[in-house]
């Protein structure tokens, strides 16, 4: 039995190269199974979302005015930190310990397309995002009465600022990957960038309490948008009057956010590594 | 007649920075044959081999891989330059899909099985062969189940081979693939190369092992400070066959004499006169591998 194939005499199994589609799926696949089985990764980035509802609406369990709970308020932020964490946290630490381990060059020495490898984690991204803000929705309907959107109109703005920032966020989060040296550094560079955009982004206090210029800050990346478009969907139209702005201003967290899906993809094809420093 | 290289290089340069990795390598490797780069660490011998495997830029040199040159057929310009032509794309999976890697460093995969991991890799080639069989080829089908991590030291190095040949190749690259193995696994390791070998598949490893080099290459290029030195079957290596044989015995008192002799069988005949029968601690021998390699390197 041959175990090569020579040039002009073709193997008897014929060659059977699978499509881009078939490709992405299966790489997607193997990328959800890796994070599924990984303990860490399931309950910092799915559980820690769920626990701080849990705690959150625990200890604010009174309104925000006008009978709003402030699980309403509070669901908005959960929201967008699950999203920032399964993508901006998640493959900010990861994506370094697999270029450490050769796991990307070792992809690279194969005949594989390199997008088929980036959209495996978009796909394991995506699936883990929409699975983590169902759980979240369903504990906090269950346990504290979160209204959900009641329009059409309301979830589709739900869908829009989701995958804008999601997008923005997993770009980003693969460009911040290329500033760890070493496995280990990965989570060093990523893990105070997330925690200090959560605290002056709205997440863990109302927005507004914020000091101006903290709020100016947050301004510039795209969480404190994404819990703004949020807010717009959990919240009463009404409510939009007490933004910095005077109302939601959803074109504007639009724009912002695709911007910083502009800034993440051009970081990406500018400083992407498939090797560590050391390997060339 | 380019047809019967595997691998064709001229002039191969490589610096990083002040340091001169690679300083003018000429290299031919004939399809079929397993070609041993045998060097001291820090020689050369990975930058070079990275280098044929696409892995890096070449600094100056003419490299041909099956015929390709690797850099312009993995198009490894910077990003963003996305080929307007579906054709180098296109040419660089098919070169990839007949060029077998095994790294240095060995690769895991953390949460996933061998089975997993190879069955995974075998849906990027063409041609791929049947991962079962694979895994037990390289002597994991008792581990196909077992997850990458918990595996030893030598058989994540049998998965890294097993990664390394799942497409087919026409071509195997096996950076010192077996640093770490008993010597038992070792042998096994020995053997799936000859398999693979007899089956026609090119084969260039590097290795610092020189038993490894002596038992399994066709042909040795010494490699020592980004130059190759000799390329040679190993028992012809630094005109091992015509060095001067070395001739040792015991003197009536026990004194242990040794002579150099070109002709070695004159000298024995002669002792064995003087002694009149048996030569006491009689030996001769030749320089072995390592003693010419280790004067080639300069030691």
């Amino acid at each position: 039995m041959t175990t090569t194939t020579r040039p002009g005499n073709p193997v008897a199994a014929g060659s059977r190269r699978l499509g881009p589609g078939a490709l992405a799926l299966r790489q997607g696949r193997l990328e959800i199974t890796q994070f599924l089985r990984s303990r860490e990764s399931v309950v910092f980035t799915m559980g820690f979302p769920i626990i701080m509802i849990l705690i959150f609406a625990s200890i604010f369990d009174g309104t925000i005015g006008g009978g709003v709970k402030f699980t309403q308020y509070f669901i908005t932020g959960m929201i967008a930190t699950g999203l920032m964490t399964v993508s901006f946290q998640n493959l900010g630490i990861w994506i370094p310990i697999e270029r450490d381990r050769g796991v990307l060059k070792r992809y690279r020495g194969t005949p594989m397309p390199k997008w088929v490898w980036f959209a495996g984690k978009v796909i394991m991204v995506v699936a883990i995002g929409v699975a983590e803000t169902a759980l979240l929705l369903a504990v906090a309907v269950a346990l504290f009465d979160l209204d959900l959107p009641a329009t059409a109109a309301k979830w589709f703005t739900f869908g829009w600022v989701a995958v804008l920032g999601v997008t923005a966020c997993t770009l980003c989060g693969i460009a911040i990957s290329s500033l760890a040296r070493t496995a280990r550094s990965g989570s060093a560079v990523v893990t105070p960038v997330s925690l200090v955009l959560q605290f002056i982004s709205g997440v863990f206090f109302v927005f507004t309490d914020l000091p101006t210029w903290m709020q100016q800050v947050a301004a510039l990346f795209p969480l404190k948008w994404m819990c703004q478009g949020l807010r717009a969907v959990f919240l009463p139209e009404s409510f939009g009057a007490q933004e910095p702005g005077g109302s939601f201003e959803l074109g504007r967290v639009a724009l912002v956010l695709a911007l910083w899906c502009v800034i993440g993809l051009v970081l990406c094809l500018t400083t992407f590594r498939w090797t560590t420093k050391r390997d060339g | 007649m380019e047809d019967e290289l595997a691998i064709s290089v001229r002039g191969l340069r490589k610096a990083y920075g002040d340091n001169v990795a690679v300083a003018g390598v000429d290299l031919d490797v004939r399809r079929g044959e397993v070609f041993a780069l045998l060097g001291p660490n820090g020689a050369g011998k990975t930058t070079t081999v990275e280098i044929l495997e696409g892995y890096r830029q070449r600094d100056a040199g003419e490299v041909s891989v099956l015929g390709s040159d690797p850099g312009l057929v993995l198009g490894s310009r910077p990003r963003g330059s996305r080929g307007s032509s579906r054709t180098p794309r296109r040419g660089a999976a098919d070169w990839r899909s007949r060029v077998g890697i095994v790294l240095q460093g060995t690769g895991e995969f953390d949460e996933l099985t061998v089975a997993e991991v190879v069955r995974h890799f075998s849906g990027f080639y063409p041609e791929a062969d049947d991962p079962d069989r694979v895994v037990e080829r390289v002597g994991l089908g008792a581990k196909a189940n077992a997850r990458t991590h918990t595996l030893s030291g030598g058989q994540k190095r049998r998965l890294d081979v097993a990664l390394g040949i799942i497409g087919r190749p026409e071509l195997l690259f096996l950076d010192e693939p077996t640093t770490g193995f008993d010597p038992e696994a070792r042998r096994e390791f020995w053997e799936l190369i000859r398999d693979l070998a007899a089956a026609g598949t090119t084969i260039v490893l590097t290795t610092h092992y020189l038993d490894e080099a002596e038992s399994l290459a066709d042909r040795v290029g010494v490699i020592a400070a980004g130059r190759v030195i000799e390329v040679a079957p190993p028992n012809l290596l630094g005109n091992r066959q015509d060095a001067l044989a070395t001739v040792s015995w015991r003197t009536p008192d026990g004194t242990p004499e040794t002579a150099q002799s070109a002709t070695p069988t004159a000298l024995v005949a002669e002792l064995a006169a003087r002694f009149g029968g048996e030569v006491p601690g009689l030996t001769v021998t030749r320089p072995t591998l390592e003693d010419v390699y280790l004067s080639m390197i300069g030691h």
